[in-house]
């Protein structure tokens, strides 16, 4: 047959599915006979390109496919409660079966973070092979017991400014976490050791100066899951860099793809518990009228309440009998 | 299609239909001039968010934090889930994010592409993302390897439709498919190629059309529209 026959004898189907497909994505799926008018046009144009036919028309039935593949093979993308619900889910499954990465994420988090506390605590000048004078200055003013407030000094911000602070901070830290993975692992031990470190220092040091009295009731409370989830993202970044460096059988981009598709079910989880953990931080543990008793009391709950969630709820059980 | 085997930007898919198709990967260029596009977009979110914060104070500030943050991590997130693929800058430019198998991008995908942009931003201006899309083969930052998705470019509608006043004429003597193939792109792209160059590719033909110049050409041209099938 030639090219201006085929078109003619087929322009009508092209037309119609032409005009369907460049209505846009918003508009239902076409209708019932569309997968199978689809599956003509492919056969179209594995005929043209068989047939030698101009690159024109090959390319506007390719185009015409990709449209179509687009639509038929589109993933249901609505934002619902329900996919809320199963990315907590798939959160807490993915921690459980890949166990052994968050354990190492929290060794490399919680190891230097004892020894800088420990070291810190004993000596002062330990504190400072990580902490500026001055910023050892001004966590010691921050956490004065004098204060209104507690945290990152504040003047004149509402708690809803510090909200959007420890957002835009912390979580950029965690993500960074994960994004180090990339580069063999080696980004996400250097942030999540690093942040260990640090936060022994801070706590060995203000312990020290004897504040903790004012510090330990203002951590315990959003550490709960903002540690969490630190060691989580690290976990989501250790499993990555451990896919590019032992791909076992996969082909190392391969296996790169599965860990990442993995990966990515925890930081669901851990981004969730970030914004809590800033909720938390800025509406709860910086409040300095409510009794170091409660505090604490109720951070320890917290803590009970995140690892329980992660490790023992049965919100697997309930995804697995479904 | 010829195109493809020539270029190297061309990639193709077989899907479950089990028809082979192609589409062209996006390099480096026109993806630093859309996601320039796009900062230009959130600029103008910010400043304007920046304006309104100003005003509400303390309130203000904490807004224009989280807006900020979920800008800044979620607003390609956001367009490639619900705008099939396409941020304001990507579209603008014609372009799409898919999966290497060319459907839609997802949730999982279109996330860890993004979250990754910190590890292609590494360690400044994007010098990590550019080293991985030349060194790979279809121009894939680091987000895009391990989410396994690509930029392609999107194909506009236009066909260049071949010209009227042409003549069929049937060929006087066998063709072998090249030559078939040759002579129909020079027919279709009649309009696209100055007139001395298109005569001086007809004259290589003249073996088969027994003449050169002009007189070769349209007689080229002739066969062309004759083999499309026009009579």
């Amino acid at each position: 047959m030639k090219e201006a026959d085929f078109e003619q004898r087929y322009a009508a189907l092209w037309q119609r599915l032409e005009a369907v497909l460049d209505a846009g994505g918003k508009v239902p799926p076409p209708d019932e006979r569309f997968p199978e008018h689809y599956r003509q046009v492919c056969g179209h144009l594995s005929t043209a390109r068989q047939r030698d036919y101009s690159d024109a028309l090959v390319n506007r039935l390719n185009r015409l496919v990709m449209l179509g593949h687009h639509r038929l093979y589109q993933r249901d993308s609505r934002a619902s409660l329900q996919r809320l619900a199963e990315a907590l889910a798939a959160f807490v499954t993915a921690v459980r079966r890949q166990r052994r990465y968050v354990i190492c994420s929290a060794l490399l988090f919680v190891v230097p973070a004892l020894v800088m506390g420990v070291g810190a605590w004993l000596s002062e000048s330990f504190a400072y092979s990580i902490l500026s004078p001055a910023q050892a200055a001004e966590l010691e003013s921050m956490y004065d017991p004098g204060n209104d407030r507690l945290g990152a000094e504040r003047d004149s911000e509402t708690d809803l400014a510090m909200f959007g602070f420890y957002i835009s901070h912390n979580i950029g830290i965690a993500f960074k976490a994960f994004a180090g993975g990339v580069f063999l692992g080696l980004g996400t031990v250097a942030v999540v050791l690093f942040n260990g470190l640090y936060l022994g220092a801070v706590t060995g040091y203000l312990t020290r100066a004897g504040l903790g009295i004012t510090f330990y009731p203002f951590v315990i409370g959003h550490g709960a899951f903002e540690l969490t989830a630190i060691v989580i993202c690290g976990a989501a970044g250790l499993m990555i860099g451990h896919s590019l460096i032992h791909p076992g059988r996969w082909r190392r981009l391969e296996a790169l793809r599965q860990a990442a598709a993995e990966a990515v079910k925890l930081m669901y989880g851990a981004t969730f518990m970030l914004f809590v953990a800033a909720f938390v931080e800025a509406f709860w543990s910086s409040s300095s009228q409510l009794p170091v008793a409660v505090k604490l009391s109720v951070g320890a709950l917290l803590w009970l309440f995140v690892l329980w969630f992660c490790f023992f709820s049965s919100l697997e059980a309930r995804r697995e009998s479904r | 299609m010829q195109a493809s085997r020539l270029l190297d930007n061309h990639c193709s898919v077989e899907t479950p239909e089990g028809i082979d198709f192609s589409q062209a990967m996006a390099g480096p260029v026109v993806r630093i001039l859309a996601f320039l596009i796009d900062l230009g977009w959130r600029g103008l979110i910010y400043a304007a968010l920046g304006m309104l914060a100003g005003f509400l104070g303390g309130f203000g500030l904490g807004l224009f934090l989280i807006l900020t943050f979920l800008l800044e991590w979620f607003y390609p997130v956001f367009f490639e889930v619900f705008r099939q693929g396409q941020t304001p800058g990507k579209k603008t430019m014609g372009l799409r994010v898919v999966n290497e198998d060319f459907t839609p991008v997802g949730w999982g995908g279109s996330v860890i592409r993004n979250l990754l942009r910190t590890a292609d931003f590494f360690p400044l201006f994007y010098v990590a993302g550019l080293l991985s899309m030349v060194l790979s083969r279809r121009f894939q930052r680091l987000g895009d390897l391990a989410a396994g998705t690509l930029v392609v470019h999107v194909d506009r509608q236009q066909a260049p439709r071949l010209d009227e006043t042409i003549q069929p004429r049937m060929p006087q003597q066998a063709l072998s498919r090249a030559e078939r193939q040759g002579i129909i792109s020079l027919t279709v792209r009649s309009r696209t190629i100055s007139e001395p160059r298109q005569q001086e590719l007809a004259d290589l033909m003249a073996p088969v059309t027994g003449s050169t110049g002009s007189e070769g050409l349209a007689r080229l041209r002739g066969m062309g529209a004759w083999l499309l099938g026009r009579k």
